[in-house]
């Protein structure tokens, strides 16, 4: 029976086309591969080859046609001995049968949007390994990196005056002198670039921590953090994991104006294939960054300037905390308070403020923010039945937006108010000491967001 | 060494003729030969098999670029490794990749390099030491130098291969890793495939420098222009400068190539003229340029006719199993997202 050539879709969307001309001739040899027609669409001139040898036997739509659907056939082709009276004996005009399916397509039930898992790590706090240590977060985090690095020498430090300079915020001091140049890089100015080689080092196996000078130097670099880093296990089917870390200051500091000043957690934590940690204290610093060091996926390891020369009490010891568990900061019955890095600090104050007024306010540090731990987060509100969320980085589309809208699927019958959030104000944060003030989260904001969910 | 190549460099303002009378034995012009058959009839099915409606979304096609990755891989060893950007089918098969799970990739089924989950332009390799495929342009070379860094830290002597288009040598991530390359001195071939049109824009419309092979002079990296059509001349070059790398550092090889086909499967090919392509076809096409080698040297007609052969046949296989390779299971859309910790 003769080859029947279909008309061909040649773009993404192209459902009918023009046939523009005829390129062979009744009777003339066609090898695969040769052109035997251009096709026209709205967009583009194209050329159809034969997929099969044989004889071209028959136009079946004449050059100029509009409008021929993709699939029509549109010619025939003699195979190798067959006559024309053949031609006779062709397949039905009009569109191709479905092609047999090779596996029952699926019910096109929509999926359901799954929500971030429980961690599978330990549930529970590591104890502490040995003494107390009274630490800032600059050395728990310096700590974090040395201990990682002596365990596992694929592990290297790389990034913007990391080396000799120690750390544009010092976080990196006495890493140089102990492990030298090979594992602690000093990288031009050109995060883009040296985000790239980061996470190709890892694509070889490292493990990589690049550090940012200020996450908002990162935004050049997000093409790789989200392109080339977190979407490369799925698209590689498995094959390629990225065990990296890219970890830097993140969020507002202090008079440095808009470009220098902006919280990315909401950014970073939508994207698939991300772990995205933002510790407060210095013992989950230091706990965490080392659970994200050994984490085999890319972690993006949100600091805060502000908090690295704040003292806490740091365990001694191989301290390593799991990453997806919230922290349950101070406990509380009335409302439920969730924040992450320096919004801890405020919520904290805010929570004595209330104290004052009798109100028990439960805050939690959520200190992973994907996936977010939203089994404590359930939990508490539960109890307290109110929720307030509390971030630097902007209301649109934010972290607060994402926790209420979690929190009233979950728990709406529990809520006796609607969750509330405290923000930045939505606008380019203002160098101006007096605006400045007025665009950042307070303490007293979040004892006013607190009172108005529990009616006072 | 480094000084000779920049001289080359700066000499060198046409493409390097022939291969300089070099002896290729008859078993290296057949491979040659069956390597860059391979490429240029896969893509052909693939491009038959997009018509069909059995490959969708974008689908960038190697044909007339088979000598360029031919030749560039019969100069490294497989421990060295390979990285591309888009158009990236021919480069897979020249690492050796399976041209079944390849096509299986483009029709988007389980039996794809990576479980229908990546496409055209996503597909790696570990075991060929490929690692992409990546759809955003330029970032081949800032990627492929973390690969080289790591041979670097690991103290091995392998190479890496960078390639990349005319179009991507103008972003400016590419600039940034010229730098670093040469700063760090890391194992690292940038490979420019200029075909001469990034999508629609020839290079004199976008490039103030057109002469990529000397983006990298202001870094101190040598490079050399070659002509991408002839694989004997790619492979003599690619000699000359996989031994650069391995001993001194980058080298830029700028491959003077001509895509055949659209940039992808829709292009309205309104960018230069049919009479430019079918000169290219005629007189520079480098599968017939290996062929008449081959003949003059004595092989027979039929000898080839047999490779044809066993290539359709490769090919239709790889055709078959891209179509019978069942669909992912609706349970892979939430698999292979992290790894467990």
């Amino acid at each position: 029976m003769p080859t029947a050539v279909r008309m061909p879709a040649l773009s993404p969307t192209m459902t009918h086309g023009r046939i523009a001309r005829w390129r062979k001739s009744v009777g003339e040899k066609v090898a695969s591969g040769d052109v035997i027609a251009e096709i026209e669409t709205d967009k583009a001139t194209m050329e159809l080859e034969a997929a099969d040898d044989g004889v071209f036997g028959r136009v079946v739509v004449p050059e100029g046609t509009n409008d021929v659907p993709v699939n029509e056939i549109i010619a025939l082709l003699l195979n190798d001995g067959e006559g024309k009276e053949a031609l006779d004996k062709a397949p039905p005009k009009g569109p191709a049968p479905e092609p047999k399916p090779v596996k029952a397509p699926p019910a096109q039930k929509p999926v359901p949007i799954k929500e971030p898992t429980k961690p599978k790590a330990q549930s529970t706090e590591p104890a502490a390994a040995g003494a107390m240590v009274t630490q800032t977060v600059r050395e728990a985090l310096r700590d974090a990196m040395a201990e990682e690095m002596r365990r596992d020498p694929d592990v290297f430090l790389m990034g913007e005056e990391v080396a000799q300079y120690e750390g544009a915020y010092k976080v990196s001091q006495g890493l140089l002198a102990e492990f030298g140049p090979r594992r602690v890089v000093d990288t031009p100015i050109t995060e883009y670039g040296f985000a790239g080689v980061g996470v190709g080092a890892a694509y070889a196996g490292l493990k990589p921590i690049v550090e940012f000078m200020t996450f908002n130097f990162a935004m050049q670099a997000m093409d790789h953090i989200v392109n080339s880093a977190a979407k490369t296990l799925y698209m590689s089917g498995g094959q390629m994991p990225v065990p990296i870390v890219f970890r830097g200051p993140n969020g507002p500091a202090a008079r440095v104006a808009a470009q220098h000043s902006q919280d990315f957690a909401a950014w970073y934590a939508s994207v698939p294939g991300l772990k995205v940690i933002s510790p407060y204290t210095a013992a989950d610093a230091k706990g965490l960054l080392k659970a994200a060091i050994r984490d085999p996926n890319p972690v993006v390891f949100l600091e805060n300037e502000l908090l690295y020369g704040r003292s806490f009490e740091v365990p001694t010891g191989d301290y390593v905390i799991p990453i997806g568990k919230a922290r349950i900061a101070r406990e509380g019955r009335h409302v439920t308070i969730v924040a992450h890095s320096l919004s801890v600090a405020h919520s904290l104050a805010a929570a004595d403020e209330l104290a004052k007024d009798g109100i028990e306010a439960e805050v939690i540090d959520l200190r992973t923010l994907r996936p977010l731990d939203l089994d404590t987060i359930l939990a508490s509100v539960r109890k307290t039945n109110r929720i307030v969320s509390v971030e630097e980085g902007w209301p649109t589309a934010g972290l607060g937006a994402e926790i209420a809208a979690l929190v009233v699927q979950h728990a709406f019958d529990d809520l006796d108010a609607p969750p509330t959030r405290v923000t930045g104000q939505d606008v380019p944060l203002p160098y101006a000491a007096n605006l400045e003030k007025l665009a950042l989260p307070k303490p007293e904001h979040v004892v006013a967001a607190a009172k108005a969910v529990l009616y006072r | 060494m480094r000084s000779s190549m920049v001289t080359k460099t700066t000499k060198s303002t046409k493409p390097n003729g022939g291969s300089g009378g070099a002896q290729h034995s008859r078993d290296e012009l057949l491979r040659y030969y069956r390597d860059m058959l391979l490429i240029r009839r896969f893509e052909e099915k693939a491009g038959q098999l997009y018509g069909m409606g059995l490959i969708g979304g974008f689908c960038h096609l190697y044909i007339g670029q088979e000598a360029v990755v031919v030749g560039m891989q019969a100069a490294i060893t497989p421990d060295d490794m390979v990285i591309t950007s888009y158009r990236d089918h021919g480069h897979m098969l020249a690492t050796g990749m399976d041209p079944k799970g390849v096509m299986a990739e483009l029709t988007g089924r389980t039996g794809g390099y990576s479980r229908g989950k990546g496409g055209s332009m996503h597909m790696f390799s570990r075991e060929k030491n490929f690692f992409g495929g990546h759809g955003i342009v330029g970032t081949p070379a800032s990627l492929g130098l973390g690969l080289a860094f790591a041979q670097r830290y690991r103290d091995t002597s392998n190479v890496v291969l960078a390639y990349f288009g005319d179009g991507a040598a103008n972003q400016g991530q590419v600039a940034e890793s010229f730098n670093m390359a040469q700063l760090w001195k890391l194992p690292i071939l940038f490979i420019i495939e200029n075909n001469q049109y990034a999508m629609g824009t020839s290079v004199a419309r976008s490039s103030a420098q057109t002469q990529l092979s000397k983006r990298g002079e202001s870094f101190g990296i040598p490079g050399r222009q070659v002509d991408g059509m002839d694989v004997l001349t790619v492979k003599s070059a690619a000699d000359d400068a996989v031994a650069h790398a391995r001993s001194e550092g980058p080298m830029i090889l700028e491959m003077m190539t001509y895509r055949y086909r659209g940039h992808s499967m829709s292009d309205p090919a309104k960018y230069r003229t049919r009479e430019e392509v079918d000169k290219v076809k005629t007189e520079r096409d480098p599968i017939d340029n290996v062929r008449d080698r081959l003949l003059k040297a004595g092989v027979d007609e039929s000898e080839l006719k047999t490779i044809d052969r066993e290539i359709k046949d490769r090919v239709t296989g790889a055709a078959e199993f891209a179509q019978q390779s069942p669909e992912p299971d609706p349970s892979e859309l939430y698999t292979d997202i992290l790894v467990d910790a």
